[in-house]
């Protein structure tokens, strides 16, 4: 093989990687940017204690208001509690309650979902007569009630959005498990002698799993929107607690003073913008039609 | 047609019935009293006081005549006295109610003027810098939580540039028209008063984009989606094959198919703008039903959150109603079956 060969190869190939992490980055640029969002986030929170640069709720009413500055990177609140530190803790609340509420609605949506379609029958009318019920209602107005009555406190908001989060996962299962109970696959686990339950959690539902992943990933955002959205209404965590609604309510009036409601609400942007990033690319990802567009 | 639309209809009252019930099991069951929120300490402490006060509205008797009351009201056209104001919830929600009625209109009606176009545009020139636009915009559109969106459109337009009026539905000095129909936008002009109109008008405009933001989103998403599908169905090919002119393939073929999703959206868009106002209520001091519902559900007036389900979930269930029959209007498939 001559040089100018050699070097026209090594051209190829490289110019063939490069188109390869070209496309890769087109298709999950967007995927991978939202995963490493998410992740500061969590490590924020997770480490929150130890690299915050303040205390969460010591107040200092010398230093109420501060614009952002050297000492207080994003400034201080009414309290003068240092803004940054707080938006750190602050997503120690949002991230448990989003992953809260969504895995936990997801799982008992999904188990129920699962089996009512599995048994069908009166079971499956019952179920899905239900979750229409509960689509009557916004989630909003419904945990509102429930939270109104329960209590303030972020546990009472919590069992609140559970009441109401459930029904899309049920819906979503029921429709997967449909989809599959006929497949080949069903009757030969049925022909080989394994049970119901076997044959339910075994092999249809890590069949049906992608497109729950895909609505878990693009719902956590919508449950830290919603929790936010409660806690700014103050249903949710008790006052002294860091959390990005309640924080962005503490600041609605001080338009002057822009900083103690922004830099939260942004918080929340990004998280959500995040997630949704990291629930397109999960769906492209499984789904080769999706893919090509 | 009329049969299934008959027996459609009866669902219907049947599911709002349903969620009546479950509303009120809900509200009774949790561990809160409306006593401790209306009545202040003091009498909250005097038994007296305390059960006049749950003779009064009626919470000393077992919940199902409780239930029982609130039917029979209902079917005399009468949702029962609000524990807050001390008025009759429905003469509360008739006098709230045009307020919210006419923000989510004007949302829904500017999410759709530009999102519809926004999703074709987007998906006719796929990859350009407009589809990207569109794309972001959508994008941040259901992503930013519309309380801080209203905390940054009021600071920046109302605050520093001082463009937009500030909260409410009109201006201190401006006196509201007669009310016909509860709607300034329509009263005001009515009275021929078109000072007012153009005052409520200025006031209208924060709030409904903010509230328009997330489904504006949604649509231009949608619409974009379905038409990429569209645009890669055989048909398009065959109509590309015959010469037709791309402004036709795309407005006569690839748009009617196009949309079908977008219909369901856009319906269940409208119900959930109708009563998804809370937030934005609240923080631009809007006298519509969702300051309302929030007011009653923090003071615990069960007669006033029971009157309000039953207007939300006849809403939904008004709007999935429609969203069928126009898909049978718009897929003839659908009304042969």
């Amino acid at each position: 093989m001559s040089g100018v060969e050699t070097a026209l190869l090594a051209a190829t190939v490289e110019s063939g990687t490069g188109a390869r992490r070209r496309r890769w980055l087109r298709r999950y640029g967007l995927a991978a940017l939202g995963g490493v969002v998410i992740a500061i986030w969590a490590i924020a929170a997770i480490l929150a204690p130890w690299i915050a640069p303040y205390p969460p709720d010591v107040v200092n009413v010398a230093g109420r208001l501060l614009p952002p500055s050297d000492l207080h990177w994003l400034g201080t609140d009414v309290l003068g509690r240092d803004v940054f530190t707080r938006v750190l803790y602050g997503a120690r609340t949002s991230l448990a309650v989003g992953f809260i509420v969504v895995l936990l609605g997801a799982l008992f949506g999904t188990l129920l979902g699962a089996i009512a379609a599995y048994i069908r029958g009166w079971a499956e009318e019952a179920l899905m007569r239900a979750t229409d019920l509960v689509f009557c209602f916004p989630p909003i107005i419904l945990a509102m009630a429930i939270a109104a009555a329960l209590g303030i406190g972020t546990r009472n908001t919590v069992i609140a959005m559970l009441v109401v989060w459930w029904p899309k996962f049920a819906r979503l299962a029921r429709s997967l498990v449909i989809g599959q109970r006929s497949a080949e696959y069903v009757a030969a686990a049925q022909a080989i002698g394994f049970g119901p339950s076997h044959i339910l959690f075994r092999q249809i539902i890590p069949n049906a799993v992608g497109p729950l992943v895909v609505l878990v990933t693009l719902d956590l955002g919508n449950a830290i929107l919603v929790f936010a959205g409660l806690s700014f209404l103050g249903l949710g965590v008790v006052p002294p607690t860091a959390e990005w609604g309640s924080m962005v309510s503490e600041g609605r009036e001080l338009v002057n003073q822009w900083w103690v409601a922004t830099f939260p609400g942004l918080a929340i942007l990004s998280v959500v913008i995040g997630f949704n990033f990291v629930g397109d690319g999960i769906r492209d990802w499984l789904d080769p039609h999706a893919r090509r567009r | 047609m009329l049969r299934y639309l008959a027996s459609r209809l009866c669902i219907a009252v049947l599911m709002v019935l349903l969620a009546t019930l479950v509303i009120f099991l809900i509200a009774n069951m949790v561990p809160g009293d409306p006593v401790l929120t209306q009545l202040g300490d003091i009498a909250a402490n005097n038994p007296d006081m305390v059960a006049a006060f749950r003779h009064r509205w009626g919470l000393d008797l077992p919940l199902w005549d409780r239930y029982w009351i609130f039917l029979t009201g209902l079917f005399h056209g009468d949702l029962g006295i609000s524990i807050g104001s001390q008025r009759p919830v429905l003469e509360d929600i008739a006098q709230y109610a045009p307020a919210t009625v006419e923000l989510s209109t004007i949302a829904f009606l500017l999410a759709l003027i530009v999102g519809l176009p926004l999703g074709v545009v987007a998906a006719m020139k796929r990859d350009t810098w407009i589809d990207h636009l569109a794309r972001s915009i959508s994008l941040v559109g259901v992503s930013a939580p519309t309380f801080w969106l209203a905390f940054v459109m009021l600071a920046v337009f109302y605050g520093a540039l001082e463009w937009a009026p500030g909260p409410g539905q009109i201006s201190a000095s401006t006196f509201p028209p007669p009310t016909i129909t509860g709607i300034m936008l329509i009263d005001a002009p009515l009275a021929g008063d078109w000072d007012t109109f153009w005052d409520a008008a200025a006031h209208l405009v924060l709030p409904s984009i903010v509230l328009a933001a997330s489904t504006l989103g949604l649509i231009t998403r949608t619409t974009r989606a379905a038409m990429l599908e569209a645009l890669s169905q055989d048909y398009i090919r065959v109509a590309r094959a015959k010469g037709l002119v791309r402004r036709s393939i795309m407005l006569g073929h690839a748009l009617p198919n196009a949309l079908l999703p977008v219909v369901t959206l856009g319906g269940l868009a409208y119900a959930q703008l109708l009563t998804g106002t809370v937030l934005t209520e609240s923080i631009f001091s809007w006298p519509g039903l969702g300051r309302y519902t929030f007011q009653s559900a923090v003071r615990l007036d069960f007669p006033a959150i029971m009157g309000i389900t039953l207007v939300v979930a006849a809403i939904y269930v008004l709007v999935n109603l429609l969203v069928d029959l126009s898909y049978a209007a718009l897929d003839p498939r659908v009304s042969r079956r």
